[in-house]
C-alpha cells in the first residue's frame, strides 16, 4: 500500500549496539515509506553511531529517560515535524519488520493499533503469575476499549496524529507507563484501539526473565500501574489544529 | 530546667543555621520557611514548659512528651512528602529538558548537514526527512 501519508517508525534504544544496526539495516530494507528516527536514550555503548552507520536519522537523549520517556521524546518530535502516523519498533528486533505495514493498517479503523501476540498469530506463550498478570490487564482494557485486547504490554504500537498529540501529553516514564497508563490514559480521552494479530521473533539479545517472583512483582506493578490510571482524572483528547485539512 | 536550656539552645543555633543559609541563598524560602516555624515552636516549648502540659490536656494526651512526638512525626512526614513532591516535579522538568535539548540538537544537525550538503553540491548527507 503506498499512501501519502507521512510516517514516522520510532525505534527506541539503550544499549543496543549489538543489535541494532542488523534491525535498522533490516527495517529500512522492508518499510520504504516510512522515516525512521531512533531514540537513543543516554547509551553508554556506541548505539547511536552503530544506528547512524545502518543509515538511521538518531535522536540522543542526555541522560537515559528509560522507554516511556524515549517514546515521548520521539512522539514529541512526531509531531512537530508533522507526521501523520508513527509507530514504535523495538530496537532488539522482536518486532518484524514485514509487520509494519500491517499494524500501520490497524490505523484506518481506530486511533491506536496494537500489534499483539496473543490474537492467533505466532507461538507466545506464558504461564503463572506473569500470564495471571496479562489476563487481568487484557479483560480491565477489553472493558474499557469496548474491544478486544489481548495484549495491551506490547511495544509494537502505532498512532495517528490525534493520538500523537495525546501522547505529547500524557507519556509516563514510570515502570509500564509507556505500555499500560499511556493506553488506558488515551482510552479515557476518547481514543479508539484496534488490535492486529502479530508473530513476535525472539529477542536478538538476552532473554525475558521468566523467575517466578519477578513475574509475581510484575502482576503487582501492572494492577498498581492498572489502579493509578483508572483513577485519574478523564481529560478528553484534544481536537487536531485544522491546518491539517489541505494536507 | 537544664533540658530548657539544651533545647531552647538547640532551636537556636537551628535558626541561626538556617538564617545563614538563607542569607547565602544556598537554601530557598520555600524550604526554610517550615524549618524557621519548627524552630520557632520549638523555642515557644522551651521558653514556656507549661505550654506543653496544656496543650496535652486540651487533646487528651496523658503524657505530654507523646503529644510531642506525634507532633514532630507529624511534622517530618510533611517534610518528607513535601520533598518528595519537589523531587518528583524536578524529574518531570528535567525529563522535559533533556526531550527539548535532545530535539534542538537534532534539528540543529540536520541543518548544518543540510547546509553542508548545499555548499558541498551534492552528496546526500543523511537520510532526510518529509
Amino acid at each position: 500500500m503506498t499512501s501519502t501519508l507521512r510516517r514516522l517508525v520510532i525505534m527506541p534504544a539503550w544499549n543496543e549496539e549489538s543489535v541494532v544496526g542488523s534491525t535498522i539495516t533490516e527495517l529500512l530494507r522492508v518499510v520504504t515509506d516510512a522515516d525512521l528516527l531512533v531514540v537513543d536514550d543516554g547509551s553508554t555503548d556506541g548505539t547511536a553511531s552503530a544506528a547512524r552507520d545502518a543509515g538511521a536519522h538518531v535522536m540522543v537523549l542526555p541522560f537515559n529517560l528509560g522507554v516511556g520517556g524515549a517514546l515521548r521524546a520521539g512522539f514529541v518530535y512526531a509531531w512537530e515535524h508533522g507526521y501523520d502516523q508513527a509507530i514504535q519498533v523495538d530496537a532488539d528486533g522482536q518486532h518484524d519488520p514485514t509487520q509494519v505495514e500491517a499494524v500501520l493498517a490497524g490505523l484506518e479503523h481506530a486511533d491506536i493499533s496494537i500489534g499483539a501476540r496473543f490474537a492467533g498469530a505466532g507461538d507466545y506463550r506464558v504461564r503463572g503469575p506473569r500470564a495471571w498478570a496479562m489476563k487481568l490487564l487484557s479483560s480491565v482494557f477489553t472493558r474499557a476499549a469496548g474491544v478486544q485486547l489481548t495484549d495491551v504490554t506490547s511495544g509494537f504500537r502505532a498512532a495517528n496524529r490525534r493520538t500523537i498529540l495525546q501522547y505529547t501529553r500524557h507519556y509516563p516514564a514510570e515502570y509500564l507507563g509507556d505500555t499500560v497508563d499511556s493506553l488506558l490514559t488515551a482510552i479515557r480521552a476518547g481514543l479508539t484501539v484496534v488490535q492486529v494479530p502479530v508473530a513476535m521473533r525472539p529477542r536478538q539479545g538476552g532473554e525475558p526473565s521468566h523467575a517466578p517472583w519477578k513475574a509475581a512483582v510484575y502482576l503487582l506493578r501492572s494492577a498498581f500501574a492498572l489502579l493509578i490510571a483508572l483513577t485519574r482524572e478523564r481529560t478528553p483528547a484534544r481536537e487536531l489544529p485544522t491546518r491539517r485539512a489541505a494536507a | 530546667m537544664t533540658s530548657q536550656l539544651v533545647f531552647g539552645a538547640v532551636a537556636v543555633v537551628v535558626a541561626f543555621v538556617l538564617f545563614r543559609l538563607l542569607r547565602a541563598g544556598r537554601i530557598r524560602e520555600k524550604y526554610a520557611a517550615l524549618w524557621i516555624l519548627i524552630g520557632v515552636g520549638i523555642i515557644a516549648l522551651a521558653a514556656w514548659p507549661g505550654l506543653m502540659v496544656e496543650l496535652s490536656h486540651l487533646f487528651g494526651v496523658a503524657v505530654p512528651s507523646n503529644l510531642l512526638f506525634f507532633a514532630a512525626i507529624l511534622l517530618l512526614l510533611g517534610v518528607a512528602l513535601h520533598l518528595s513532591l519537589e523531587a518528583s516535579k524536578l524529574e518531570d522538568e528535567v525529563r522535559t529538558l533533556a526531550e527539548q535539548v535532545a530535539l534542538i540538537r537534532t534539528d540543529l544537525d540536520d541543518a548544518r548537514a543540510t547546509a553542508t550538503a548545499a555548499s558541498d553540491d551534492g552528496t546526500d548527507p543523511d537520510r532526510t526527512r518529509g
